[in-house]
């Protein structure tokens, strides 16, 4: 195993971007768990006279460096709490809709028929509705908790695992253990526990490594329409939504945050496609040779 | 064959179309009374009940359903209650705008994804290619509504050569097309990229090299040829992106399209305009799939549709 994790950061070693996007969502974690309460209560109290103050000032404390929104509260303090909901809403889809939508396709493509047929015409139609007005819809009716944001978002990306997954079960089903397992009497669910499930897995996995990005887009943009997370809860697209009422006065309120929901989302997909590489055995040697070529190379001019 | 199809996929369309007509009816209903909503606070009882009665809201759920499906079956779908004119004649008002918006989005990121995918396969692991990557990687990545708030900012507040909303000349579509494509064409270029990798390693590729054919020519038409088909899947899925997307974009930027009727219809209660509208995004959406269906064993006759 450690041989594993130790080639696993080699290859990240070995890829400009996917290293910088890794190191760039270990420091935003870091700061989300920790950097509220190193500069804690800073994020709600109103300074009147640091209303709107611009950024790249130090004189009135770091947490004043990218400048202070419309009641002259501290840009910084607030994308840290922003990323706290932000990540944590869109954790909680990601696995909701993996862990629901890899079921129901496993259900679908193992027992098929009827099972089947119910489950993908579902999927349809999920799938053939924008998303975010499904959302809107759904929201506007239910309230926008938090709670209501992520079963949206939850029943949104659903669709996606049940193609996935049944897609994945219909072609393993196939194969010659599980057909040896079932001569041997073994049970339904013992099949897909010990013999399906984790040939699937690392597949489900990537995408939702791939929609990560995806769901925090969908989540902001319901937070900058108004009907997602609502006032005194912070995300990015909310920020965004209020700095836009300053944009000819200080950009700074609704750029910082919208900066910060590009590089997040950036970085998450620029991960997840080298992580998609890394996972499949037929692209992985890439990685390894520009590294071997690299290593060789460097062996040659000293 | 492709008879069979059709109808099977009519069949299955109609089917969706109304659970998702029902669906928006029970949902709209649930928002409040419609009594308080449209009257002002100091309406009287008996003014509400009379609102009530005349709007037929007293009647039971279920009957105010069939009604309105018996009137939908006629293309009748109820009077808009802010504008007092017809639910489909907003609609059919808003639709075409965003149909031009979309179009146009949709026509140019095809051209920049057929032309800097083909580039960035070229050679794989280039500085070209990982520039592209990286670059439509960041595209797909973009926040639309940010992206076209900081182009107001920077276009219309600071340099004043964009307006800043509305419709009207060529400069009002300028920012709505470029934000709106943004995102759908960094997916398509990933997309036809891949593809394309693919496609190059073929053996006709390398016959076509033998033969001493241009790369040029090889790039842009043996290969390019395979690439179209995946470009086309991913357009349909986009098109979904792109309604999202176009409810951002007109929001922001005050176009009267489809997005921003259902927007304003939710707030303002409009039962009416929002199922009308709801209906129509739905309808074009299944006719499109439909017809990509049918592009696709046009573009490659291997597909048979079943």
């Amino acid at each position: 195993m450690s041989g594993r994790l130790a080639k696993i950061s080699e290859m990240l070693r070995g890829d400009f971007f996917a290293l910088s996007a890794f190191i760039f969502l270990i420091i935003l974690l870091l700061g989300a768990a920790f950097g509220p309460s190193l500069i804690e209560g800073s994020d709600v109290s109103m300074n009147l006279r640091m209303r709107n103050a611009p950024p790249f000032q130090l004189e009135n404390g770091f947490g004043y460096i990218l400048g202070a929104d419309s009641l002259g509260r501290p840009i910084l303090p607030r994308i840290l709490y922003g990323a706290r909901t932000t990540l944590a809403i869109s954790l909680s889809v990601v696995i909701l809709s993996m862990a629901f939508g890899s079921t129901l396709g496993i259900v679908a493509g193992y027992y098929g028929k009827r099972f089947d047929n119910i489950i993908m015409r579902g999927a349809d139609l999920v799938m053939s509705f924008p998303s975010l007005l499904l959302a809107v819809i759904v929201l506007y009716v239910l309230k926008p908790f938090v709670f209501n944001v992520v079963i949206v978002l939850t029943i949104t990306r659903i669709p996606v695992y049940v193609r996935v997954a049944r897609a994945e079960v219909l072609e393993v089903k196939q194969r010659l253990f599980v057909e040896s397992a079932f001569s041997m009497g073994a049970t339904d669910f013992r099949i897909l526990r010990l013999h399906i499930t984790p040939i699937i897995l690392p597949t489900l996995l990537t995408v939702a490594s791939l929609d990560l990005a995806n769901v925090m887009l969908a989540e902001s943009s319901l937070s900058f329409l108004g009907i997602g997370v609502q006032p005194p809860g912070i995300t990015w697209g909310l920020m965004v939504a209020d700095g836009r009422n300053y944009l000819a006065t200080a950009w700074w309120l609704a750029f910082w945050p919208g900066a910060a929901i590009l590089l997040t989302a950036l970085a998450a997909n620029l991960l997840s496609n080298w992580m998609r590489i890394v996972m499949d055995p037929k692209l992985s040697w890439r990685l390894e040779r520009i590294r071997t070529a690299k290593k060789t190379r460097a062996g040659a001019t000293e | 064959m492709i008879f069979q199809f059709l109808t099977r996929r009519l069949f299955f369309s109609i089917v969706a179309l109304f659970v998702l007509l029902i669906l928006v009816f029970l949902m709209a209903r649930l928002t409040g009374d419609p009594a308080y909503l449209y009257l002002p606070d100091t309406a009287t009882e008996e003014m509400r009940a009379q609102f009530r009665e005349v709007h037929g809201f007293n009647d039971p759920m279920l009957v105010q359903l069939g009604r309105y499906i018996w009137n939908a079956l006629q293309l009748d779908f109820g009077m808009s209650m802010r504008r007092n004119i017809p639910a489909m004649e907003a609609v059919a008002v808003a639709f075409p705008w965003t149909l031009r918006l979309a179009g146009i989005t949709v026509v140019l990121a095809m051209i920049v994804a057929m032309i800097v995918g083909p580039l960035a396969a070229y050679k794989p692991g280039s500085f070209f290619d990982r520039l592209a990557s990286v670059l439509s990687l960041a595209a797909a990545s973009m926040p639309d509504f940010w992206l076209a708030i900081t182009a107001i900012l920077v276009f219309a507040v600071s340099l004043g050569v964009l307006p800043t909303s509305g419709i009207g000349g060529p400069e009002y579509w300028i920012m709505p097309v470029g934000v709106l494509m943004f995102r759908i064409t960094g997916t398509t270029t990933q997309v036809v990229r891949g593809s394309m990798i693919s496609s190059l390693a073929a053996p006709y590729v390398k016959a076509a090299k033998a033969k001493g054919v241009p790369d040029k020519r090889i790039l842009f038409v043996h290969a390019l040829r395979n690439s179209v088909i995946a470009a086309v899947t991913v357009a349909g899925d986009q098109t979904r992106g792109l309604i999202n997307g176009a409810v951002i974009v007109e929001t922001v930027f005050g176009w009267p399209g489809i997005g921003k009727l259902m927007i304003d219809a939710i707030s303002q209660r409009d039962f009416a305009v929002l199922q009308a509208s709801v209906l129509a995004t739905a309808a074009a959406i299944f006719l499109l799939n439909i017809i990509l269906d049918l592009i696709y064993t046009f573009l490659d006759p291997r597909i048979e549709v079943q």
